[in-house]
């Protein structure tokens, strides 16, 4: 009883550490298929990011110029390091009443920890992640960004 | 073809030796010009082969682990080892204060000597070796088990808890794996009835022992794989050293030339055990032979014997990389568990068996 337990044991120890051996085997002689490395600055043309991939915020515009923030600064509140700071004005809508709108966007990327909270915080999707991460600077004042962009306005139907 | 057959190294090393004869008056001053040369050609040999060993090893560990490797210095990175080297001489040779310092300087030199005194018997290719004694097998597991000596030394010397820790350690493993080393050697031993390395090679000239001793012998080969590896602390069982709990282990303290020191004989331990294996399992420089066949053979014979022993010797170094990458590193109970209550039960029946064919003369 003792002894089949004892060959049992050591023919399951020789048998996986067999099957280790032969997946190792098999990534040497399919080097060229099976290498992941991306060799970044190399590859920078072709490189492809992630979906998941998050590198910084930003937000989209379309043709027009126009963008989905409303100002209501949930993102703001949202964001556990004050990386965003929403300027809001009173714009004269055209039937005469006053409404709260975007002036500046200001979003510090030097602060940012990418945690996406602002993202999953918006009510109109004003905001996502993008896939750009060659950040360095040589000076932190460059990472203080205005993200809507001049002359923007908020999108028809957007409350 | 005859060409290259006739030039070979054991016909270089006789041509020198009868010049030196011939030329030099006094015998014992020949005796010591050749052994400075052998040295020499020792150390020639043995340092571009830690170059070659150790840019092979992170080439096999970075396509194991579907990665590139070094590839930026020199062509598919094969000056990277160069650069590092270059890096190690650089660097400041620390003596930590509180240190025995004395102990602390010899460590390294005591680590690399030893491995380099194993390779005295080994034979390189047909007629070319450095000491045929006839005790070979004994000698190389007397002396290769003194470099526990150089290790303990580092790390008590070093003046840190991790040295001590990792030295303590290496010594345990020496001590036990070295006994299932020896009882492997000793299948081998007995189907040869020599502990001599020339006998040894030659007694494979009909086959090597790996295929004609049937299954004990192929038993003894693999625990003469794992054995060895555990003595040469490689990972997995590389507690000496544990990355990851004892930062480096033994060699903690060491930078520079020193630690590079280590690094040598780490690698010379590798090829001195594979050369082991491969010269009493593999058949050493003997050349692939199967029986009565008398073509097969002698086109055999026509690749030169070094080639054999180096293709066979890299094979197992190969084995031994691919067990690095491979497997999980052991804890120390399970380290001592392997040892105590698998290689050397084992490894004991195995003897038994190996002796009982080869008195009943079951081999082929
Ligand atoms: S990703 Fe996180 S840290 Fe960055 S702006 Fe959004 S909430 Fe703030
Ligand atoms: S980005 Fe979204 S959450 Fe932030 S102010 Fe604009 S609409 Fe509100």
């Amino acid at each position: 009883m003792f002894l089949t337990e004892y060959f049992r044991t050591v023919y399951k120890g020789v048998r996986s550490l067999l099957i280790g051996m032969k997946t190792t085997g098999y990534y040497f002689t399919h080097a060229r298929k099976e290498i992941k490395t991306e060799e970044y600055p190399d590859n920078r043309a072709t490189l492809t990011m992630f979906d998941r991939f998050k590198g910084e915020v930003t937000m989209p515009h379309d043709d027009n110029n126009e963008h989905r923030c409303t100002g209501c600064q949930a993102c703001e509140i949202a964001c556990p390091n004050g990386t965003i700071k929403i300027i809001t004005k009173q714009e004269l809508q055209p039937d005469g009443k006053k409404k709260k709108a975007i002036d500046t966007f200001v979003y510090h990327l030097e602060l940012c920890t990418l945690c996406n909270m602002c993202v999953t915080a918006c009510p109109s999707d004003a905001i996502k992640m993008g896939q750009s991460f060659e950040h360095s600077v040589y000076d932190k004042k460059q990472l203080k960004k205005v993200l809507n962009k001049p002359g923007s306005k908020i999108m028809e139907g957007v409350e | 073809m005859n060409l290259l057959l006739m030039v070979s190294f054991s016909s270089i090393a006789g041509g020198i030796h009868h010049w030196l004869v011939s030329n030099i008056a006094s015998e014992l001053l020949a005796k010591v010009i050749e052994m400075v040369i052998a040295g020499v050609a020792l150390l020639l040999f043995l340092v571009p082969l830690c170059f070659v060993l150790g840019y092979m090893e992170r080439k096999v560990a970075g396509f194991m682990q579907m990665r590139y490797g070094p590839n930026r210095v020199g062509p598919y990175g094969s000056l990277q080892i160069v650069a590092d080297t270059v890096k190690l001489l650089m660097k400041e040779g620390l003596t930590p204060t509180g240190s025995d310092k004395f102990l602390f300087n010899l460590a390294p030199v005591i680590v690399v000597v030893t491995c380099m005194l194993v390779i005295a018997p080994i034979a390189f290719a047909k007629d070319f070796q450095l000491w045929d004694i006839n005790i070979g097998v004994l000698y190389v597991s007397a002396i290769s088990s003194l470099a526990v000596i150089g290790i303990l030394m580092a790390g008590w010397s070093s003046y840190n808890k991790y040295s001590l820790l990792g030295a303590m350690r290496s010594g345990a493993q020496i001590v036990s794996y070295e006994l299932s080393v020896g009882l492997s050697l000793i299948s081998i031993v007995i189907l040869t009835g020599s502990l001599k390395m020339s006998d040894i090679v030659m007694s494979q000239e009909t086959g090597w022992w790996i295929f004609r001793g049937h299954l004990p012998v192929l038993i003894s080969f693999v625990i003469f794989v794992i054995a060895s590896t555990a003595e040469i602390n490689r990972a997995p069982f590389d507690l000496a050293e544990a990355e990851q709990e004892l930062t480096a282990g033994f060699h903690t303290e060491y930078a520079g030339m020193k630690f590079a020191m280590f690094l040598l004989a780490e690698y010379i331990n590798l090829f001195v055990v594979s050369a082991i294996a491969a010269t009493l399992f593999l058949g050493g420089w003997m050349p692939f032979h199967i029986g009565h066949w008398e073509a097969f053979n002698h086109i055999m014979d026509y690749v030169p014997s070094s080639l054999w022993f180096l293709s066979k010797t890299f094979f197992v170094i190969f084995i031994i990389m691919q067990f690095r990458w491979t497997f999980p590193r052991l804890r120390v109970d399970q380290l001592l568990t392997l040892e105590w209550k698998y290689l050397l039960p084992i490894s004991m029946v195995n003897t038994i068996l190996v002796t009982v064919m080869a008195i009943m003369g079951w081999h082929f």
